[in-house]
């Protein structure tokens, strides 16, 4: 649960940002291949918030896809974990996203 | 509270001295960094560019920072620290049991004064593993988490501070056992070595991906027991090599001592491999040929 602390780092990140200010939706981008899941931030998130200027603000989570490319055969497809490989075989495989672990943007009242 | 693993509430951390003696809780100590460094990394200087507005009274902020960004910069912090004292730090890892303190005690043990050592312990509990290194007489700090599964930055740099490693000598980090969430917490640390004990099954570093991909040395410990298990070893450095290119890899038993000579060497050449571009300075040149022909 490497996600509670992740999601109390950015709740710090934030306050660091805006203060007092009353935050009403935080932009977050987790992409499938950054050892983080968007659900279990989803679900700390309101803990981590509570008590602070972001409690009750709207979480929204971009997941963007992973996308490889193969050095070998120079092919561009699509990642759903870390196991690189290519479908000619090669595992000689460029991450070219979703490995993102983005704090966007705030919107405050 | 600043990069603390967040399972548990931050008092939940404790850092004993060298003695052994656990300390007070840090309080409040890690926002102390916070708003220095915290500009670095938030750099946009953009409140005026950064800021445009949004509909119905409300601005939207544009931040654009990892959400890792903190612990990164304690970690350098941490990087930066260490090279400046020419001081080598092993962070170990895998998960419970696999043989992490064995290892290490018989490595402290067996080399002795050729090897000047300390180690900073990891653990939810107990100073148990703490007592087993101390009986080598190295120095050691234990660090509880409390309901923390993993050491970040932060508690490594409270760690190093309580054992105050003399220039030009290694640490051995060993984290809490845990092949999840140690993964995604950069220490600073010289080079991050991963344990996997043939009891566990070949097929770990797939189940696993992060860590195995983190790795820079993964070890296959209890290589004793491969006669009585279903591990195939040549499966398993393949399934490392599909995510990681780079990975050294040794396999050996820390309870016999078959193949520690090859750990001995590993030791002993990451003795000159810079972890930093600034970190070969203090290193001291004499440790090549002592380590391997301790074994």
């Amino acid at each position: 649960m490497h996600e509670l602390s992740i999601t109390q780092s950015l709740v710090d990140a934030v306050l660091n940002r805006t203060g007092e200010r009353t935050v009403t939706a935080v932009n977050l981008r987790i992409g499938p291949l950054s050892g983080v899941l968007a659900d279990a931030v989803r679900f700390c998130f309101d803990v981590a918030a509570a008590g602070t200027p972001l409690a009750g603000a709207r979480l929204q989570i971009d997941e963007p896809r992973g996308r490889g490319r193969c050095r070998s055969c120079q092919d561009e497809f699509n990642l759903s974990d870390l196991i690189l490989l290519c479908p000619c075989g090669s595992a000689d495989v460029e991450v070219l996203s979703g490995r993102e672990l983005m704090l966007m943007s705030v919107e405050v009242a | 509270m600043c990069t603390t693993c967040g399972c548990g509430d931050e008092a939940g951390t404790r850092i004993s001295n060298l003695a052994g003696e656990l300390q007070t809780p840090r309080q409040g100590h890690p926002h102390s960094h916070t708003d220095e460094h915290g500009r670095t990394y938030t750099h946009e200087h953009g409140h005026a560019d950064g800021h445009h507005h949004a509909a119905a009274g409300t601005e939207t902020i544009v931040l654009e920072q990892n959400l890792l960004a903190k612990n990164d910069l304690l970690a350098a912090t941490n990087r930066g620290w260490l090279a400046g004292r020419g001081v080598r730090a092993f962070n170990v890892m895998s998960s419970p049991g696999a043989g992490k303190t064995t290892l290490l005690v018989r490595t402290l043990t067996e080399l002795g004064g050729r090897l000047d050592a300390g180690v900073i312990e990891g653990d939810q509990e107990t100073s148990l593993d703490a007592d087993r290194i101390r009986a080598t007489g190295r120095p050691v700090i234990q660090i509880n988490t409390g309901a923390g599964c993993h050491l970040d930055a932060d508690m490594l740099r409270h760690g190093l501070d309580a054992l105050a490693p003399e220039p030009g000598s290694t640490v051995f980090i060993e984290n809490v056992g845990n092949l999840v969430c140690p993964a995604l917490f950069d220490l600073g640390e010289t080079a991050k070595v991963v344990i996997v004990s043939v009891t566990e099954g070949d097929d770990k570093p797939q189940k696993y991906p992060h860590m195995f991909m983190a790795a820079d040395l993964v070890i296959v410990n209890k290589s004793d027991l491969l006669p009585y298990v279903d591990f195939d070893v040549d499966a398993c450095l393949r399934r490392i090599r599909q995510i990681n290119s780079r990975a050294e890899f040794l396999t050996l038993s820390a309870t016999t001592g078959e193949g520690l000579a090859a750990w001995y060497g590993w030791l002993d050449g990451a003795a000159s491999q810079p972890a930093a571009p600034t970190s070969r300075t203090a290193r001291s040149v004499p440790l090549t040929g002592s380590l391997t022909e301790a074994h």
